[in-house]
This record gives C-alpha cells, structure tokens and sequence, in this order.
C-alpha cells in the first residue's frame, strides 16, 4: 500500500511498485484528467506537477515517489478553472480536440513559475509536448497572454484570420 | 421478419456513409446527453428538459436553446458551426445556445431524422447546413406562430431579435422559453419552402464566435472514450501480428497466469491477442508478458524498397488507367521547346490521433452498447451489431468527442470489432474497455496510401507549358476497403485533385495537351482515408513539379501558374488572395525564400505561401505561413483559422517523418522514431478567408495539400535544388 497525495489530499493505493504515476492517477485514483499518449515520455500528455516541476508521470514508477511528495494533476490547478493559465486558454480559445490540453496547461504552468514572461524562443525550448491538432500558436499567444505580455500575445495572433469578400 | 434482423452492411466508407438504410425499430433510451453513464441515457427523452420544437432544437423554460448535433466534435469545430447555423435561422441569443449529442440509435429509432452522422471528407457542415439551417428557420416560425396565437394578432406584425418576441402594436412582448411548449404543438411549417436569410447578412454564423466545447477541455474534466468508468468493468491490450497479413498460431497464458490484476488471455481474431484484466495497466504488463507464437506469412520478407521498386514499376508501365486525355500529349512534348519531367515519391504516413484507439463495449440480455470516438457513429453501430449479433435495434452506441480523427475513425471501425469480439468472450453484462498502446497505433494504422508520381511538360519558346503528363503510381484505398469495388485499376479516387469535373478537386491549370495516368501498386499495408486524403500527395506532385517547370521556363512562379490558371477564375482568385496577403514578389530579410502552392480539394479552393530559411547545416525553418481559402460560405471563421493552423502543423509532421517498412512491418512505433511537428517548428500561420458565397466547400481538410508543396518550393528557392521525396533527407532536417 502506498500513500499518495495527489491534489492536497492523501490517497492509499494497491497497485505494484512499477506502476506508472500516469497509471495509479487514471486508474486507481480515477483522475482521468491526465492522458496517456504515448508511456515514453515523448507526447506529455501525461504531464503532472512532483513538487512544483513538470514532470511525464508515464515514465515515473510508483516506487519514485516518495511519501511527502506533492502531486498536482490538472484538476487541482485550482477548484473553478480560474488559474492564469486556464484563463488565458480561454480566453483564446485554444483546445480544438483538447486531449493534449491538460498536459500543455501543466507544462505552461510550470514554464511561467520558472520563466514569468518567457520568449519566444524560451517557450520553444520548454513547450515540447505534441498536440497532433495544431494548436501551437494559440498556445503561445496564451501563455504570453497568462505572462501579461499582452504585445507578444498580440504579436502571435497577428492577422490570424482575414475575411476578404 | 425486420430490416433490423438483416446482417449490417459490410463497412466501406462510401457503404457506411451513404447506404446505412435505417427503417423503423424502437430503442431503449431517449434523448439523452448520451455521455459515459448508460443509466443515464435510459433517463428517457425529458434529458433535455424543455420543450422540442423540432429534431434539432429543443427550448426550455429558462431561455436555453439547445441545438442538437448529430456530426462527430473531433476538435475541428463543427460543433459549434452547426450551432450558429441553427441560432442564425432561430433568431435567439447565441449566449443561451447549448449544445447535446445524437447517437445513432436514436437516430435510428426516429426513422433518421438527423440524417447522416457520418463526419469525414471535410462534410460535417457542408453537407448538412441546408437542413439544419431550414430547422432553425421552422423553429422561429413556430415559436413566433405560438405568440401570435396567444396574442390573437396576425403573426407577420411580430417581430424578434435574441430569442425576444415583440408586437409593436399592443406594445406585447415574451420570449422563446415562455411559448416554447405551445410552439412545440404546433404543426411545423413545409421546412422546404421556408426562405434562408441571405448569408452576406448573417449575424451569427460568418462571426467571430468562441467555441462552445471549450470549458471542460481546460480542467480535465471532460471524458474521451478513453476516459470510461463502467461499474465492473474490465480493461483489454491488444498485440496483432507485427506483420500485416500475418497470423496468431498459439499463446502461453500459464506464463502470466500468476501476474496481478486476474490477467486472461484470449483471441480476438485470426491475427489478434488480447489479455484482459482488471486495470488497463495490468493488462498491458501481462500481454507483454505473455509468449505468443505468430505465423508471419508470406509478408514477412517485404521491405521499403521492394514497394519503392514495385511503385517505380508502375511508372514506366504500358497498361494504365488514363483519367484525362485533352489533346495529344505524345505529340506535343516530342515538338516542345524544352521538355521537364521529374519524379517524386510520397511515403505511408500515419494518423496519429492524440487519444490511441479505443472503445468500450457490453453486450447484456440481448442489448450490445458501445462507448466510442467515432468519426462514423452509425458505422460503429453497423459494426456492434454484425460482430455481436444482435439486432442494430437493439444496439446503441454512446457518441463520445474524439481526441483526433484526421479519417482514422470513421470507415474503419477495427477497434469496436475487436472490443465487441473481446465482450463476447466475457462473462454476458461484463463491460470491457479495449486501448491500444501507442505501439498498435502506429505499426497498425491504415495509413495515407505511398505513390510515386513521374511529370512530364512540355514548353514553348516564350516558357508557356504546351503539354503536361501526370503519371502516378501507387496504392489505392478503394482496393483496400474492396478488392472488387476497382476494376482494372480504374481508381479515379487515387487521382483527387487532377480532376477535371469542377466542384470538388478540379485541376485548375488548363495546358491544351493534357494526360493523367494512374497506375495501381498495391502493397500489403492496409491504407486509408487521412486528412485530405489524396490530395496530399498529388498536390505536392503537381505542384513541386509546377514549381520545377516555372524554374526551366525562367518564370516567376506565380505567373507561370497565372497564366495556365485562366480558365479556373477561383483558383486564380485564391492563388493572388495568398500571393497578396503574403507580399510576393517584395523583398525579405536576408536569407528567407519564399515558395507557392495551390489546390483544390474538397469542394475549397486553396493556395499558400511559405517563407523559408535553410541554414549552411541544412537546417529548414519555416518562419511564416500565408494560406487562402475559399470555401464558399465561411461559416465559423474562428475555427477555418484553426483548422488551417492543424493542417500546417500536419503537414509538416510529413517532413519529419514516415512509417516505413522493414520485415514486412512498420518500424516506426513510437515518437521516439516518429518525430511530430511540435512548437519549435510552427511558423507564424496567417489566413485568408476570402468566401465567394455561391457553393459550400470543406473547411477541416482543403488547405493542408497546399502545405508541403509551398514549403519545398522555399527549399528550392533556397538551396536550388528541388526536393522530390518525404520526409526531408539529404542533409535536410526540419527545425
Ligand atoms: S504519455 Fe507520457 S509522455 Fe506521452
Ligand atoms: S488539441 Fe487535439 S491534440 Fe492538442
């Protein structure tokens, strides 16, 4: 039996020490806000926060995670949707299917605690997680937005679309 | 005896789509949202609360007009298209629109009222807006008939605006939710002689709206298929023979007999192995535990270039299907000034929906349910009843959103066969959820079909092109979908794009000789219907060669296709729209190069311009992006911005990375050795939607075939060398 806090509250779980930390959150705890895309860290749709760092939870064995440790799944970020983050992404509507939404709101997340107004070429190097959709400029324009770097995000939405008739 | 008791009609597309004849029958289960409980969708038809007026819109008391969707939500926004399509007739306040979901058993039990479901070929709005738009317009006049008759004053002195009824002359007003269960009664007015409000005067559709679909994507509470809960529910992995054709001999199920989770193996079918247990990742574990004999077949030698060489075959070959024939081609290339011919090859490429395959099934007391993301709802209910059994009247399928579909989950429905096959062996009333690794998606996809293509053109003295022959050589997906359906290697499917019947996927240049020639290759890797389908590859063909022979003749490359586009003012239109916005023809910063496509698919007219980098290492950037589209009538302008931005991103995956064969598999079985465009590589995408209102094209998948054309052509202005295979090689890497 391992205990778990996932979200401010402590869960006990059966499930071998090799489980992955995608697996237990889906599974045992039935948090199926975090996806699975692909079990080798290469998509992360399965990204969750380990104490406050964003991590591939489909490559972390339950057996990695200590007793103290913090995790924080897309359905704690905050209790009504009103994160930066997710306000931002709304505000520019960016899911088209959504699947790998959760996984880029995490690893957004994690890149403005660390980085408060990234570039450009700063939201390059750390937004690495797939969405086959194609949302990608309107995941920047949302975390610029979210930043309060309301030029950047007007830059990137620039002639997004014009009617001509 | 029933038409219900007849064996479901194989599931070809075209089958599926068109020809799911549904009569009479009665179904357990109303009009319900339809999501993950099925208890819920038992709670019978006052689920939506309120008032029907019609099929497609439902009132209630508290102002909130539902607009009930019968097409898949797989990300491309057709959801909330159709929705402003319905508010814009309706005349309510788009603030109090809702939106609920059909399933086809509903559909079925009400003799099809929502028409077809079937959401693929870029059609979920172009071929429904009519209907969906004349409900809307019943609905206004019934809901305002109910005023007038409550008021007892003649119905054309009412006016409404937002759902609000008003009568100027008794100074009266009320609302939609207070007549709505009045309006209901009523008989409904003749939906074809209802008159359409002029689309250049729409005030919902054709604006800017945010999608409806939004909120639950952001806090992970919305549930994929992937994402069901079912009391008692058990969970499948599935292994197929590595090798296509290949067959399942024997497994050891004492070997995991041992594991945790109560794992149990079984066959699912001839090439299938699946193990069962209590939580997907159990299952997982036991089946990669488990030792499984396969009988590769006679495919398991077959490697990437003995399909390149059998393709190559096909492109000096004498017997061929020969689609167009204007003139004498043979004639006029051997008198041409200069002659340019070039050949190009396109690989498979796989679909690569986010949310790997998966369904739910339980079969129970003659009843068979299905919880899917489906492209093909009545498709997947086709395939319930035939692999179960159990009459189509006694089956439902629970319609969830798709975590992509891009074709991959419409014609073919290989992932509810085998969840049904894997309930079956279980204990009757055992709901069974099947997901496939990652793995299984990749190395058994039904992949957008490999060709190779040779081009022929013949120009004049002034570089005008005289002649141009098209020979393509490659897979066909109707002969994968049935053998039988193409005769002789007559596939006109395979030529999409070079078509001279206007409307859909016209050739737009007009030389005066013209051939297009289609050889058939098949190969013994399944193909298949993926976004844009084959217009993909052959529009990178014609226009990478377009491209070349602007280059021979020392021709700007917009003009030389200007001049050969006369006689197809639209896709004239479209190329200067792109060529415009993009400023051809201006100058760029040091070292950007720009490159030109345009195509037609889909029923749209599509054109792009790619600004380019290559760097001394071979390293391509593509900064910026320009595409245009006319669509016809731009219905949700918000969402052809994203879809364009989807398919940029889609097509240029296709420069990162194929599915190529080895041992008669596909060795590329993971985003390890699978690269997907990410961030990093998405440029700048601006679009132009220039709508000329008087046809409805496609939205989800007409511009991506201009995508990788218009970005090689950069290459080429960049480095002088054409590029005439995928993905990128020869020192070039997509950055
Ligand atoms: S599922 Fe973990 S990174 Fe893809
Ligand atoms: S929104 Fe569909 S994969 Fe990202």
């Amino acid at each position: 039996m391992a205990k778990l806090n996932v979200n401010g509250k402590v869960h006990e779980v059966q499930a071998e020490a090799d489980t992955p930390l995608l697996w237990v959150i889906r599974e045992h705890i039935g948090l199926t806000g975090t996806k699975f895309g692909c079990g080798i860290a290469q998509c992360g749709a399965c990204s969750v926060h380990l104490n406050g760092k964003v991590v591939r939870s489909c490559v972390i064995p339950l057996m990695a995670v200590k007793e103290g440790d913090k995790i924080t799944t897309i359905e704690g970020l905050s209790t009504d949707a009103t994160h930066a983050v997710q306000k931002a992404w709304k505000q520019i509507d960016v899911p088209q299917c959504g699947y790998c939404q959760s996984g880029q709101i995490m690893a957004a997340v994690a890149l403005l605690a660390k980085t408060p107004k990234p570039t450009n070429a700063q939201i390059d190097a750390s937004m690495t997680n797939i969405c086959r959709c194609g949302t990608y400029q309107r995941i920047r324009a949302a975390i610029h937005t979210a930043a309060g770097n309301s030029v950047a995000a007007a830059e990137v939405m620039a002639n997004e679309h014009t009617v001509v008739i | 005896m029933n038409d219900m008791t007849k064996p479901a009609l194989p599931l070809l597309e075209s089958v599926a789509r068109r020809d799911f004849l549904l009569t009479s029958g009665v179904v357990g289960g109303g009009l319900a949202l339809g999501m993950y409980l099925p208890e819920l969708a038992l709670a019978a038809d006052s689920v939506s609360g309120g008032a029907e007026i019609n099929a497609w819109v439902v009132i209630r008391p508290d102002e909130s007009c539902v607009i009930r969707i019968a097409r898949s939500e797989m990300g491309q926004g057709t959801l909330t298209g159709l929705a402003q399509l319905v508010a814009e007739e309706l005349d309510c306040d788009w603030k109090n629109v809702k939106t609920e979901h059909i399933n086809p058993g509903q559909n079925f039990s009400r003799k099809r009222v929502w028409g077809d479901m079937s959401t693929g070929g870029s059609r979920g709005i172009r071929t429904s807006q009519d209907y969906v738009r004349r409900a809307g317009a019943a609905a206004r006049m019934m809901l305002l008939q109910a005023a007038a008759d409550q008021w007892k004053v003649p119905v054309g002195e009412l006016s409404v605006d937002k759902g609000v009824i008003k009568h100027a002359a008794s100074s009266q007003s009320t609302t939609y939710g207070a007549v709505a269960e009045a309006a209901s009664k009523l008989t409904p007015p003749d939906e074809k002689a209802l008159k359409l409000r002029d689309p250049r005067q729409w005030k919902i559709a054709g604006k800017p709206v945010k999608r409806l679909d939004t909120d639950d994507k952001l806090d992970g509470s919305k549930k994929f298929a992937v994402d069901m809960v079912l009391p008692g529910m058990l969970c499948a992995a599935i292994h197929q023979c590595p090798v296509f054709g290949g067959k399942l001999v024997s497994f050891d199920e004492s070997k995991i007999a041992s594991l945790p989770g109560k794992p149990k193996a079984l066959r699912v079918d001839e090439s299938t192995v699946a193990v069962v247990a209590d939580t997907w990742w159990r299952a997982k574990k036991a089946l990669d535990a488990l030792p499984v004999v396969w009988d590769e077949g006679p495919n398991a030698k077959v490697s990437q270039a003995d399909i390149i060489a059998h393709l190559t075959e096909g492109l000096g070959a004498k017997e061929v299907y020969v689609n167009i024939n204007e003139g004498d081609v043979t004639k006029a290339l051997s008198q041409a000034h200069k002659k340019v011919e070039a050949s190009y090859t396109s690989p498979f490429i796989p679909h690569v929906c986010m949310e790997p395959m998966n369904a739910t099934v339980r079969l129970s007391d003659g009843k068979a349910e299905a919880w899917v993301g489906t492209q093909n709802a009545e498709g997947s209910m086709a395939t319930l009843s035939q692999t179960s059994g159990i009459p189509l009247a006694n089956c439902e399928v629970y319609k969830m959103d798709l975590g992509g579909g891009f074709g991959r989950r419409g014609g073919t429905q290989d992932f509810v066969k085998q969840a049904t096959l894997i309930a079956k062996q279980l204990p009757p009333g055992t709901p069974v959820k099947l997901l496939w690794s990652r793995e299984e998606d990749l190395s058994h996809d039904f992949y957008r079909p490999i060709a190779r293509a040779k081009l022929t053109a013949g120009l004049d003295a002034k570089g005008h092109m005289t002649a141009l022959n098209i020979r393509v050589s490659g897979q066909s997906i109707n002969a994968w979908v049935n053998p039988a359906a193409v005769k002789d290697g007559e596939d006109e499917r395979q030529l999409q794009g070079f078509w001279k019947a206007p409307g859909d996927a016209q050739l737009g240049y007009s030389p005066a000789n013209l051939r297009s020639e289609y050889a058939m290759r098949n190969t013994h890797v399944p193909v298949g219907p993926w976004r844009g389908v084959n217009t993909n590859q052959n529009g990178y063909f014609l226009e990478c060669f377009m491209e070349e022979a602007a280059h021979a003749a020392g021709k700007d490359s917009v003009e030389f296709r200007r001049a050969l586009l006369q006689e197809h003012p639209k896709h004239l239109a479209i190329l200067n729209a792109a060529a415009d916005k993009a400023g051809w023809g201006k100058p760029l910063p040091a070292g950007r190069h720009r490159g030109v496509a345009q195509f037609m698919g889909y029923g749209s007219y599509s054109a792009a311009v790619a600004e380019v980098s290559v760097s001394a290492k071979g390293e391509v950037k593509v900064h910026r992006m320009v595409l245009a589209t006319n669509c016809g009538h731009a219905v949700s302008v918000e969402q052809i911005s994203t879809q364009v931005q989807g398919g940029v991103s889609m097509g240029l995956s296709v420069l990162l990375a194929q599915s190529s064969v080895a041992k008669g598999r596909i060795q590329e079985t993971n985003f390890n050795k699978l690269p997907i465009t990410r961030m990093v590589n998405m440029p700048h995408v601006e679009t132009v939607i220039a709508p000329t209102f008087d046809f409805w094209g496609g939205v989800g998948e007409p511009t991506i075939c201009v995508v990788v054309p218009s970005v090689l052509n950069a290459i080429f202005a960049a480095t002088g060398k054409p590029v005439r295979s995928l993905p990128l090689s020869n020192g070039l890497k997509l950055v």
